[in-house]
């Protein structure tokens, strides 16, 4: 458990960028940077992170940091892991360096995964994080294949007829699992000793690890920017979106959520979720509803270790 | 010491590769240029050389993945043809925007649809904007050779581009041929280790891939082409002190038999041979004189080099091995249009399609258009002064 007087002073993630207030992704990456254990190198692909940390001729980033393009950030940081290998081969590396994707949902969900699943395959040593804000915020709040069920986005509206995104979000996690890797966790800020312990530990894995992060979005969510942690707070609370991890292929809940607020308290202050509170479309709600129900259900199964 | 090897342009460039102390190769498999890697693969599985081989899901991870390594300061190698260039292509931008001086070798090859594996030009030429330096070999010696002198153009700190060696497609990626090799010591001499200007380095931080606004985006792109103005220059010193190791001599630009001759016909890579050995034999059997004259570097476009190279030639029939659908020239014709009207230069210039989908340019059609190219100087009007080679002459 990281107690706040471990929490380094030192800040890698500067000031001065052009986050909007209320940020979740922002201070996820705060808090992955104060997490880190020795000289690291994040590779970033395009998304809203990039784009507000990177206008040249100026950098948030007080470490190493690259952008290529969106889908191939997992690439990218495969290239530098083998590079970085290839160094200490030939005794050409004082310290060794950890490689640290930070990736939106859009570059790591839709348009990144071949580039993620080839990486993880190929089981180079590095840490892929997805801060994952539900949508492409960046581009004006598009639908991702992360975007949960009922939420209006630009290209999923809430209309006459059709009540936001009719599909349910991807498990992130079951695919990284899939690949046998030994770590992949979620995580999110309001859970912030987690969150860094998490990206300690798999900066610690034995190979190639996987971390999701809830990051709440003001602006694409549309609520109120002061908001931001009580929303993570309430995803975890309500089952939405359950913390836990898996080790070597083995599941910890690592929240436990004895009493589940009902999913209309994570729903309710949100603008993307407004039409669901109408009687025409308040069956969707269910839905939502059945579905954490469900989901939570089949993570407990699959959880056979608690903390 | 010299000594001669058998092997195929794949081959061959996959021994160049092995002899340039090359830190990364990525790869991803595709015909005809597969052989490559697949040597490659086997020398570092035999150990036989340190690289890290990352045998990635697609060509564009694999290009992704050396930019990643290229930017760590490491020499960066990779291979690739025809669609697994064409899926490269945004990658192909943001190399050389980041500067990486990546070499790849190309095995040009027809591009779908219709599916076709064999040679032509369509991936490059699709590609020709990307901002990389082109070389197109007409052989497999040459293969070999522009591989190792890539490396040394690509890193030079005036430079700092990529480098793509073209080599058609079946013609010469599976042709066995007899070369000459360098030995590893003389190579190294050569090419010492790569001494990158700027790399991923913990103890200097640095932000790589920053997003400009228009008044910095110009600017960069401006340096992009600097670059690549700095390299004719580069390329030719590289050429000789190359030619100065082996006692093959390189340089932008190569001609044949434009003395006397008042008319040539120009391409690009290993059609170029045909050409030569027909005009040779027209030129001493009927004493017909055609020139031939092949760009070994097609980007940048040695301007320069070229108008000394036509001072006296009245027609050129320029060869495309590309088609561009709905435009008045192919590619190079294109390019060559560009230098006349530049220069303000007044000669006759014919431009034909040819080769497409491995349609290999025989002796005997090679015969039929240097016949025609000499009617053509002599005033005789051709059917077409564009078209598609096998249909026209």
């Amino acid at each position: 458990m990281v107690t706040i007087r471990e929490v380094p002073l030192g800040e890698y993630w500067g000031p001065g960028h052009s986050a909007c207030a209320g940020c979740g992704p922002s201070i996820t990456i705060r808090l992955i940077l104060k997490a880190l254990r020795r000289p690291t190198v994040v590779v970033t692909p395009t998304g809203c992170m990039e784009i507000v940390s990177s206008s040249y001729p100026q950098t948030a980033w007080g470490i190493p940091w690259i952008h290529v393009l969106f889908e191939n950030a997992a690439a990218v940081a495969s290239g530098i892991e083998a590079a970085y290998k290839y160094m200490a081969k030939k005794g050409l590396l004082e310290e060794k360096v950890d490689v640290v994707v930070i990736a939106g949902d859009g570059g790591t969900f839709d348009i990144g995964i071949q580039a993620l699943s080839g990486a993880l395959e190929r089981w180079h040593k590095f840490t892929y994080i997805c801060y994952d804000n539900e949508a492409y915020m960046n581009t004006g709040i598009q639908r991702s294949s992360a975007t949960p069920k009922g939420a209006a986005t630009t290209t999923s509206p809430a209309g006459e007829v059709i009540p936001g995104k009719l599909e349910y979000k991807k498990n992130l996690i079951e695919i990284a699992v899939a690949h046998h890797i030994p770590y992949a966790a979620t995580g999110t800020i309001a859970y912030w000793s987690d969150l860094m312990e998490k990206v300690r530990k798999s900066l610690e894995a034995d190979g190639p690890a996987v971390l999701h992060f809830l990051a709440p979005c003001p602006l694409g969510w549309r609520f109120d920017p002061s908001q931001t942690v009580k929303l993570s707070r309430l995803a975890v609370q309500t089952r939405y979106f359950p913390i836990y991890e898996v080790e070597n292929e083995v599941y910890k809940l690592n929240v436990k959520v004895a009493k589940p607020l009902p999913v209309e308290e994570f729903l309710k202050p949100q603008g993307r979720f407004r039409h669901l509170f109408t009687p025409k479309f308040k069956h969707v709600i269910e839905d939502i509803q059945k579905n954490v129900d469900g989901n939570w259900k089949n993570l407990l199964e699959k959880c056979t270790v608690e903390k | 010491m010299v000594r001669r090897l058998g092997l195929t342009g794949n081959e061959a460039i996959a021994y160049a590769v092995k002899q340039c102390d090359v830190g990364l190769v990525s790869a991803y498999p595709i015909t005809p240029q597969t052989i490559i890697v697949e040597r490659i693969s086997d020398y570092v599985a035999n150990g036989e050389i340190d690289t890290e081989f990352v045998c990635v899901e697609s060509e564009h991870s694999a290009l992704s993945a050396c930019i990643g390594a290229s930017l760590t300061g490491l020499r960066v190698f990779t291979a690739t043809a025809s669609q697994g260039l064409a899926l490269m292509h945004e990658v192909l931008y943001a190399t050389s925007g980041l500067r990486c001086p990546i070499v790849m070798a190309v095995a040009n090859r027809a591009l779908s649809a219709p599916l076709n594996i064999h040679g032509d030009h369509s991936d490059m030429m699709g590609s020709r904007d990307c901002g990389w330096i082109q070389i197109f070999a007409e052989n497999v010696q040459e293969a070999y050779d522009w591989t190792i002198q890539s490396f040394k153009i690509a890193e030079h700190p005036d430079v700092q581009l990529p480098v793509a060696v073209n080599i058609d497609g079946f013609t010469l990626t599976h042709c066995l041929e007899d070369i000459e090799v360098l030995e590893k010591e003389d190579v190294e001499k050569f090419l010492p280790p790569r001494k990158p200007i700027y790399r991923i380095d913990p103890e200097k931080p640095m932000t790589f891939g920053a997003w400009a606004m228009p008044e910095y985006y110009y600017k960069f792109k401006l340096q992009q082409q600097e670059a690549m103005e700095n390299s004719i220059k580069v390329f030719k010193q590289v050429a000789d002190e190359y030619g100065k190791l082996t006692g093959r001599n390189y340089g932008v630009i190569q001609s044949y038999g434009l003395e006397g001759s008042k008319v040539a016909i120009m391409a690009l890579g290993s059609t170029c041979g045909t050409l030569r050995h027909v005009a040779k034999i027209l030129r001493e059997t009927k004493g017909l004189k055609v020139g031939v004259i092949k760009l070994w570097l097609y980007r940048p476009i040695p301007e320069d080099d070229f108008i000394s190279t036509v001072e006296n030639v009245e027609t050129l029939i320029v060869l495309d091995r590309a088609l561009s659908p709905g435009a008045v020239f192919g590619p190079l014709g294109s390019d060559v249009a560009s230098m006349i009207v530049k220069r303000n230069l007044d000669f006759r210039l014919l431009n034909y399609t040819y080769g497409l989908g491995g349609d290999e340019v025989s002796m005997d059609l090679a015969d039929k258009l240097l016949r025609l190219a000499v009617k053509v100087a002599e005033g005789v009007k051709p059917t077409s002064l564009t078209g598609y080679l096998r249909e026209v002459v």
